[in-house]
């Protein structure tokens, strides 16, 4: 079985937005989004449960992204592809998911992997677009996945419980990251990460026209940042045995009660 | 501008979060609204759609439509897009109103913002107001082209029941083979009493300070005497004290109630981000440099094992009285 994840190299650490450009500064050190790893994780463990197959992983980002790559080839994918273009920059998910379609299209793999979240926009919306465009079907929210004569059982978890659902392959998959704990890299797979096979891909090896990328295939823009609403002031008070009658007349007085 | 609000429905009911933002369609100065409901046997939801904002509903009535799966509400809501001319659709977020977007904005090569905490007309545009970076900052976001997609945030929006009714027009519904490819084999739904989280105007939320989950009944008590939900930190869903569909700061689970009281919360990043934009916080917490008390309006230092029970009776005394 054949498995793709999409990851992502956010910045590490405090994030910061340029306020020239009005994207998000990804000058500083990178680090491999976090709920990727679930990702990362779970794919492994599909290609474990077949016992055959391959984990590859696709990407979107500047050049450094590789060192995240990196990362979640040393846990245990087997190699990486990494879209990397200048004029990919400032994409929206209209145009992000364009893209990565077409990188996805060429891999041809069985089941589609994402992480829940990005770590940096927040954004939890990409997989649903990409499988638009791949026209295949789609789950998010996974809790837990089990595949069978070529279809996956996913079990999804909602505001109202879990569903149970049935896809068959191929199928784009975003997981939560309740499914699992990801594995740490051992010294063996990070040392063996180095000699791991690191594609990178431009817009034109995709077939990718200039104008379904960056800025110029968005659909949305910044038009500026603001500073948020201010909160009140704070009171913080020890409890001398008073504390529940000050916080009923606090709720009182901000008429919540 | 032409308005479409997807609207949600659980059981026989739409969902707050929806109502609230066809509330908000509903008040803008040149409104054309429309509510869009897409379901099995979902006809009778008019007259709600009605009372909150919708002088006109579309109805997607269908078998096929019954599981709430996002790729058949695309393939309804793109047609309608299309033949209606429509130039906004809203939606109020969940995990199944978020893929719906997604997917509608990649088949119609639409924009889409996300997140978004409020939504104004400025200089004859349209700007949505994106809180980001663990809402440090809020930044003004637009649509270069039409149709926009705007999803926001849970509890942005309170539903104002203004009445009136809505003119029902029946929509066809054709589907694609892919969006019917994923099927709905069973669902287990954890009935719980009161609102949910995303729909509660008070949440009361407990976390390891609790102690155990047997404290959880402290948490349920003083919910209930206040008519909210309850929620709990990723920490006690982890440790299996608290269900998962309580966890406020996982995807998507950003609350925004008017009130919002922590017990025994220490405040870790992906917490705060889950619920800061709160109305109004309040904490309680025995560790006086718990990170909460940075961002809560009323900050107590004490233990959620008196304080909360207590200020349980007083509330009730006072809703008695």
């Amino acid at each position: 079985m054949k498995i793709a994840v999409c990851v992502k190299q956010v910045p590490e650490g405090n994030s910061r937005i340029d306020p020239e450009t009005k994207r998000l500064d990804r000058s500083g050190e990178g680090a491999l989004n976090a709920f990727d790893a679930n990702a990362v994780e779970e794919a492994l463990r599909l290609k474990d449960a077949t016992g055959e197959g391959e984990v590859v992983l696709v990407s979107m980002g500047p050049p450094k992204a590789q060192d995240a790559l990196r990362k979640a080839l040393a846990m245990g994918a087997d190699r990486a592809v990494l879209v990397t273009d200048e004029a990919a920059a400032g994409s929206d998910l209209v145009a992000t998911s364009y893209t990565l379609a077409k990188a996805l299209e060429r891999e041809g793999a069985d089941v589609i992997l994402f992480g829940q979240q990005a770590g940096d926009s927040d954004g939890a919306v990409l997989w649903a677009a990409v499988a638009d465009r791949l026209r295949l079907p789609v789950v998010s929210q996974a809790a837990e996945i089990t595949q069978a004569d070529g279809k996956l059982t996913v079990k999804r978890q909602t505001e109202f419980g879990y569903d149970v659902i049935e896809a068959p392959l191929p199928a784009v998959v975003a997981v939560s990251d309740a499914i699992n704990e990801p594995r740490y890299p051992s010294l063996k797979g990070i040392m063996g990460a180095k000699s791991k096979a690191q594609a990178t891909l431009s817009l034109s090896d995709l077939g990718v026209e200039g104008d379904r990328a960056g800025e110029q295939g968005s659909r949305t823009e910044v038009y500026g940042l603001n500073d948020p609403p201010a909160r009140s002031e704070s009171k913080k008070i020890e409890d001398n045995g008073n504390a529940a009658q000050a916080i009923l007349d606090f709720l009182a007085e901000k008429r919540l009660v | 501008m032409s308005t479409l609000v997807f609207l949600e429905h659980h059981g026989h009911e739409l969902l707050k979060g929806s109502l609230g933002v066809l509330s908000k369609a509903a008040a803008f100065a040149d409104a054309d609204v429309a509510g869009v409901v897409i379901g099995s046997k979902v006809r009778a939801l008019a007259d709600q759609a009605g009372k909150f904002g919708a002088p006109k509903l579309y109805v997607a009535d269908d078998a096929r439509l019954e599981a709430p799966l996002p790729q058949p509400r695309v393939d309804v809501l793109a047609q309608l897009v299309r033949d209606k001319g429509i130039d906004t659709v809203l939606f109020g977020n969940s995990v199944l109103a978020a893929d719906v977007a997604a997917g509608l904005a990649a088949r119609l090569d639409a924009g889409l913002n996300w997140d978004l905490a409020d939504l104004v007309q400025q200089d004859g545009k349209l700007v949505g107001k994106r809180p980001a970076l663990q809402d440090s900052v809020y930044v003004d976001v637009g649509w270069k082209s039409e149709p926009r997609i705007a999803l926001f945030r849970s509890g942005s929006f309170d539903p104002v029941a203004a009445g009136g009714s809505a003119q029902v027009e029946d929509v066809a519904v054709a589907l694609e083979d892919f969006s019917t490819s994923a099927r709905m084999v069973d669902q287990a739904h954890e009935e719980s009493e009161g609102p949910s989280i995303e729909d509660a105007p008070v949440i009361v939320a407990g976390g390891r300070g609790l102690g155990g989950p047997e404290n959880f009944t402290l948490v349920e008590e003083l919910a209930k005497a206040l008519g909210g939900a309850v929620g709990a930190t990723r920490a006690v869903v982890d440790a299996g004290w608290y269900p998962y569909s309580t966890q406020v700061g996982q995807t998507g689970k950003t609350v925004s109630p008017k009130l919002y009281i922590a017990c025994g919360i220490s405040g870790a990043i992906q917490h705060k981000v889950g619920m800061q934009s709160s109305g109004v916080i309040v904490a309680i917490n025995k560790d006086t440099n718990a990170p909460i008390f940075e961002f809560s309006d009323l900050g107590v230092v004490g233990d959620v094992h008196e304080v909360v029970p207590r200020l349980t009776e007083l509330v009730r005394a006072r809703k008695a009285s």
